[in-house]
This record gives C-alpha cells, sequence and structure tokens, in this order.
C-alpha cells in the first residue's frame, strides 16, 4: 500500500518530486538500519532546519564524493539535503568589487565565468584541475572544502585569495577564513545544522596575481601529492607589498605558513625571495608517507611547487 | 521504504519514474527505464561509461542520485541516432574501427558529441582531455581521437 506523504521538493510552483512511502512489512530499509531520506528545499532556512533536526543528515551538492562514499558504506546517512534548488547556492553575483560564489557553484560554470577567471585565474585552475570533463559537470568547491581532504585543490587556492566561507546555521549567518573550515582528514569546523552557503572572494588589489599548482605523478585525473596556492600583490615599482601561500596535501589540513608569505613580501621576487619562499615552504610541510609520495619526497616537492606558483603569480600580477 | 516521484525528460520524452534515495540516475537508466545503452563500469565517477547529459553537462550518471533529476531534461546514448539514421560520431566511430568490446563506446559517444558541441574544431590535445574521464582497456585510445577528428572535420564540411 502507497501512501502519499506530500513533501513537494521540486522547482517552482510545479510538483516534480513527490514522497511516496510504502507501508508494506516487507520495506528493505537503508543501510545501518537507518532509511535514507532525501529531501531538496528552496530556501537556505528550511536546509538549515532540516540539518539541525538530524545529526546523520548529510548535504548533497555535486556528490562527487557523497556519492562514492555511500556506494562505499564509509557513510550512512539518514537524511540527505540537496541544496541545489536554493537559488543563493548556485549563484555567481559581484559584491563590494568582489565575486560571492555559491558553495553548489560547479567547476565547469565557474570555469566559464569570465570575469571571474580573469581576476582569480589561480583558483579557477585549482578547481579544474579536480577530475574529469564528467566531474567538472558536477563536483563543487563547496564540496571539495567540506569533503576536508588535505589534498582537495581548490583550497589552498581559495586560502591563498583570502576567501571567507560564509556559513548558515540555527543562529544565523558568519563568516570565518576559508583556511579555518577544515581541521584535518574529513573533518571540519561546522557545528550542528550548519552548512558553507557560499564563498566571498573581496575586491582585489590592483596588480595582484594568483596562481595554484600541484604535483601528481601524470598529467591529468589524479590527486595532488602537494599542492602549492600563491597570491601576491605588487606596488608601482614591482616590489610585493602582500602575499600569501597556502599549501595542500602536505598536513592534515592545507597550511598557510606566515614565514613562506613573509619572504616575498618587501622583495623585488627575485631569485633570493623564491629562494627564501622554497625553503621556507619546505620547512613547513609536515607530510605523512604513503603510497602517493614519500615524507621527504614531499617536502622537497613542496618549495618547488610554491616557487614556481610565485614565478606564475608574479607573472600575471605583473599583466593585471 | 520511501520512493520518491520525480518527472523528467529524457530524450526529448517527458517521462515520470519511482525511486528509492540510494539510487543513481544510472540504476534509474537502466533498471526502471530499461534503457541499457548506459553502462556501469567503475560506479565511482572514474571510468565515465555510465556519462549522460543533464541539463547540457556532460555527468556520470552513477554520481547522480535519481531523486535529484526532477524536471532535468536528459540525454542518452539512445537518443543520439535520428532513427535508423546514425549520428556521424556513430558511423565514424565504425568507419575507424574505434571500438572493440564497445563497452566504453555508448559513454565516449555521449562525451564526444558534447565536446564537439562546444567546439566544432578541437585539436588532438583539447579532445583527449576532453575525453580523460572516459577510459577504454581496448583501443589505446588513438582510433577514438582520429575518429572524433574526423567527424569535426566532416561536420564543419571539409
Amino acid at each position: 500500500m502507497t501512501t502519499f506523504r506530500g513533501a513537494n521538493c521540486g522547482l517552482g510552483a510545479k510538483p516534480v518530486c513527490s514522497v511516496f512511502t510504502d507501508t508494506g512489512s516487507n520495506a528493505t530499509e537503508g543501510s545501518g538500519g537507518v532509511e535514507m531520506r532525501y529531501e531538496a528545499p528552496e530556501t537556505m532556512k528550511a536546509a538549515v532546519a532540516l540539518l539541525a533536526s538530524d545529526e546523520h543528515g548529510r548535504v548533497l551538492a555535486g556528490g562527487t564524493d557523497l556519492l562514492v562514499q555511500l556506494r562505499a558504506d564509509t557513510i550512512e546517512p539518514s537524511l540527505v539535503v540537496d541544496i541545489k534548488k536554493i537559488d543563493e547556492m548556485c549563484a555567481i553575483t559581484r559584491e563590494n568589487g568582489g565575486f560571492r560564489i555559491g558553495a553548489a557553484v560547479t567547476g565547469a560554470e565557474l570555469g566559464e565565468h569570465e570575469a571571474f577567471k580573469s581576476v582569480w585565474p589561480g583558483v579557477v585552475e585549482a578547481l579544474e584541475l579536480i577530475g574529469s570533463t564528467q566531474i567538472q559537470g558536477r563536483a563543487t568547491m563547496g564540496g571539495n572544502l567540506c569533503n576536508a581532504s588535505p589534498a582537495a585543490d581548490s583550497v589552498p587556492a581559495m586560502i591563498a585569495a583570502g576567501a571567507i566561507a560564509t556559513i548558515e546555521g540555527p543562529d544565523g549567518r558568519r563568516d570565518v577564513p576559508v583556511g579555518e573550515v577544515a581541521t584535518g582528514p574529513g573533518r571540519t569546523s561546522l557545528r550542528a545544522g550548519e552548512l558553507v552557503a557560499s564563498f566571498l572572494f573581496p575586491e582585489q588589489a590592483p596588480r595582484t596575481g594568483d596562481a595554484y599548482l600541484r604535483f601528481i605523478p601524470r598529467t591529468e585525473m589524479d590527486i595532488a601529492v602537494v599542492g602549492a596556492g600563491v597570491c601576491l600583490t605588487l606596488d608601482d615599482s614591482d616590489v610585493c607589498v602582500a602575499a600569501k601561500v597556502s599549501l595542500g596535501a602536505v598536513a592534515a589540513r592545507a597550511l598557510a605558513p606566515e614565514a613562506a608569505a613573509k619572504a616575498l613580501i618587501g622583495t623585488p621576487v627575485d631569485d633570493a625571495a623564491l629562494a627564501e619562499l622554497s625553503r621556507a615552504a619546505s620547512a613547513a610541510a609536515q607530510p605523512i608517507d604513503d603510497k602517493r609520495g614519500t615524507r621527504e619526497f614531499r617536502i622537497q616537492v613542496t618549495g618547488v611547487m610554491a616557487r614556481r606558483a610565485a614565478e606564475t603569480a608574479l607573472a600575471r600580477a605583473k599583466g593585471a | 521504504m520511501t520512493r520518491y516521484h520525480v518527472s523528467a525528460t529524457v530524450n526529448g520524452d517527458e517521462i515520470d519514474f519511482l525511486c528509492e534515495p540510494e539510487q543513481t540516475l544510472l540504476d534509474v537508466l537502466r533498471d526502471e527505464l530499461h534503457l541499457t545503452g548506459t553502462k556501469e563500469g567503475c560506479a565511482s565517477g572514474d571510468c565515465g561509461a555510465c556519462s549522460v547529459m543533464l541539463d547540457g553537462r556532460l555527468v556520470c550518471s552513477c554520481l547522480v542520485t535519481g531523486a535529484e533529476v526532477g524536471d532535468c531534461a536528459i540525454e542518452t546514448i539512445e537518443g543520439m541516432a535520428d532513427g535508423e539514421r546514425l549520428h556521424p560520431l556513430q558511423q565514424k566511430f565504425l568507419d575507424h574501427a574505434a571500438l572493440q568490446c564497445g563497452y566504453c563506446t555508448p559513454g565516449l559517444l555521449v562525451a564526444a558529441k558534447a565536446l564537439l558541441e562546444r567546439n566544432p574544431d578541437p585539436t588532438e590535445t583539447e579532445t583527449r582531455y576532453w575525453l580523460a574521464g572516459n577510459l577504454c582497456r581496448c583501443t589505446g585510445y588513438d582510433k577514438i581521437v582520429r575518429a572524433v577528428l574526423d567527424t569535426a572535420a566532416e561536420m564543419r564540411g571539409e
């Protein structure tokens, strides 16, 4: 016997997805003994209320990590909240001279946004390194951040760019630097019922350039062994007046070593400064040994990636 | 057991189906709609055998839930030929023998069609990067890439 439960989770006024509950006695339950529920709220408030109501709830953005984890039974959520029906989650807007990027904007959409790409090419190149064309059609920066892999490519680029994560939750909205969201492999600082709604990339100073580079043992379709994001700003005499350096895959979370940024600030980003950057980046790295790279190799490559990313960022700052 | 009623468009036809929250779009296409041209390879987004178009975007249907696609336009390999007339890519895959076992072929054709719609004159490098998410264990890719480039030239009228 099927009873209509009446939850409408479709787009707009037309009900395109309704929920039916089979009350038969032989119902197969979801893994872990709890049935998984799918919801697609159309407002942020409804999404927060859903997530706050179920501590085993998960956010579904692009699904490129979530569905793999569901299939592998590494997670058994009782609720999946699809955030793609919430307009703000999928929007790219200008804000105070900067850009606000919804957490569910895909890599393909951001890569096609010429205005954003021309201002933050390093962020776009980092996001576009994730997976294949098919993955790019779904994968999001919100998901990349909240999946909390230490090797997430877009995260060091966002940290270097000074991006702010806007978080919605039961107590309202709060803004935190992107670097404070992931706390370790698979762990975030998000509290119960909270989700990342969007990222603010503040207005960029003139003569700023950013870049992201990663090392993988082949050309495409792999996970970073080392990643480095650099953003730097030059004054009119080509002296670096501001810099941020962020390293991925060499610690439990992306790092933002002050010493590496300081190696560039006040210099013309010459060979001496780049050598110091390289040393500082390697010194900051705290990698593990695993099948993708040894600790010793990763420490060395960290310096090389940071230097090369800085060289690209420098060229972009001069061209900006 | 909760089942979700979803309305969507598949290859231009309006369809309705019921699915469980754990079912992927791939499961729905194959098991509910009996459109078995779309293949399951890895079921983890690595191989591209399940490639379909979702609202104009190339995606792995194994990484999309059925419940998500309400009101979406889905295009599968079954919509590629015009009746009995093959799409130029399908014909060129035959001409170039760009398949052996054929398991990856539907995904490759859908992905290649998406490429040529965006870029009618891709370079070999662009073609290889675009198709990097479609794995083929038989051909070594060369015949596939040649078939795609030859189709592009033909469709440009060269």
